[in-house]
């Protein structure tokens, strides 16, 4: 295998006193993991740190060998570990990246989603579009794993408008009102799930990251993967928390 | 070579920093020099595997328990400076810039390796703070991203603890150039400028 791109650092795992098994995100190859001499020396580790944008050159002599990688700092996302919500959003959006995607497989939008959300956050974007940005993010990743949502026309009458539930058990989308008597039972759809430019609010971003929690917790964070769970909650509560504060006392419903 | 000289040269080996070839190179030197460096680190390393505790405290390794800085009446006992292992303790204590004394949290947050706050000593820390007598926690977290999100949750959890919290500068190292800078150091150094005094 011989491999360039610029390439996205997921996560970088300590190997022997030196060295670092580092997973990459790339544009049209989807993850590849490789090992990078030296990189726990005080030079590369910098450059390894997750969202950071890298050249990196993979090579190996057969596909199924663990590739020797050389990186390059191409963009530093490092400004994103000052701050308490873009730092636990990036380091939770690359382990969960890296924990539940194929190695090998192409993701091209997956790329590009994770690159935009964490240019977004390094220019300053709102915590409601970041927070957003991560349940949308959770979505996609779904859709990546073949576990995606259909949430174009409801499950029961195939209507278009007024799609407000998700079921947990087809994951389909549900209207209002077929939805309604079993609206204890069902998961909420707020638009921000369905429309990309759609406002949202922090009532809508705890619905969507319930909703996207669920389907991600049943099929992708099981297994190995099943660690990462309280990293997801201690977002989730964060992302709660941020909400609250953000939101002035005389913006507050009721 | 004796089995004994192996075994010791395989246990040398074994060391960080050294390989099979500098563990025999280590050992020839130690046995050519038995009075001036082979006795004297036995006496050490049987002194130090004789004492050795990690200290109910503020989790540092050291042969008493409770450690020599958490025992110092010389130490601030009103400022606390949390680390992530003991190795950034001593690192810090090496400089003796800091009055204070210590709380290792025994390891960072990590959704990678499912390292979550009950696997730190966040508790203890919150203990100390609660017994009262502390003013300043200082969180010293490395600057990854992992330190990071692990200082925000640990300085969310001191707050209203009635103490101040405190994290460590970012921006140009000493001796830094700009050219060799990401733009991470740069963005930090910037956002922390202040007037020339």
């Amino acid at each position: 295998m011989h491999l360039t791109a610029t390439a996205l650092v997921l996560t970088a795992l300590p190997h022997g006193e030196h060295g670092a098994v580092v997973r990459f995100l790339t544009p049209a190859d989807g993850m590849h993991a490789g090992y990078v001499r030296g990189g726990r020396s005080r030079k590369i580790r910098p450059v390894l740190q997750p969202g950071n944008a890298v050249a990196v050159e993979l090579r190996s002599r057969i596909d199924t060998q663990l590739a020797a990688a050389t990186v390059e700092l191409v963009t530093s996302r490092a400004g994103l570990a000052f701050d308490r919500l873009t730092a636990a959003i990036t380091e939770y959006l690359a382990t969960l990246t890296a924990a539940v995607l194929d190695e090998g497989t192409p993701a091209p939008r997956l790329h590009a989603a994770l690159d935009a959300l964490l240019d977004a956050m390094a220019a300053g974007t709102s915590p409601e579009q970041a927070a957003a940005g991560v349940a949308r993010y959770e979505l996609l990743l779904l859709a990546e794993r073949g576990f995606g949502l259909d949430l174009d026309s409801c499950a029961a009458t195939g209507a278009r408008e007024d799609l407000i539930y998700v079921s947990p058990k087809s994951a389909q989308a549900v209207s209002a009102g077929a939805g309604a008597p079993y609206a204890a039972k069902l998961l909420p759809l707020p638009a921000l799930l369905r429309d990309p430019r759609a406002a949202a609010d922090w009532p809508d971003i705890a619905a969507a990251l319930r909703t996207t929690g669920w389907f991600l917790e049943r099929d992708l964070l099981t297994g190995a993967a099943a660690s990462l769970r309280p990293a997801r909650a201690r977002l989730v509560a964060l992302i709660d928390a941020t909400g609250i504060t953000t939101v002035a006392p005389q913006d507050a419903p009721g | 070579m004796s089995s004994e000289i192996d075994a010791l040269t395989q246990a040398l080996a074994r060391l960080p920093g050294l390989g099979p070839r500098s563990a025999r190179r280590a050992v020839l030197h130690l046995l050519k020099r038995r009075e001036t460096a082979l006795v004297p680190l036995v006496a050490a390393l049987q002194a130090v595997a004789a004492g050795l505790a990690t200290c109910e405290i503020c989790g540092n390794v050291d042969t008493r328990n409770p450690c020599g800085i958490c025992t110092d009446p010389r130490r601030d006992v009103s400022t606390l400076c949390v680390v992530e292992e003991v190795a950034d303790l001593w690192a810090l204590d090496r400089s003796r810039l800091f009055p204070g004394r210590y709380h290792v949290l025994g390891g960072r947050l990590s959704a990678l390796d499912g390292v979550g706050p009950d696997k730190l000593s966040i508790d203890a820390l919150l203990g100390r703070v609660a017994e009262g007598g502390i003013d300043e926690v200082v969180l010293a977290m490395n600057a990854t991203l992992e330190g990071q999100t692990t200082m925000h949750y640990v300085a969310d959890r001191l707050a209203g603890q009635g103490v101040q919290v405190m994290q460590l500068a970012h921006g140009m190292p000493v001796g830094g150039e700009m050219d060799y800078l990401d733009e991470g150091t740069l963005a930090q150094a910037l956002r922390a400028r202040r007037p020339v005094t």
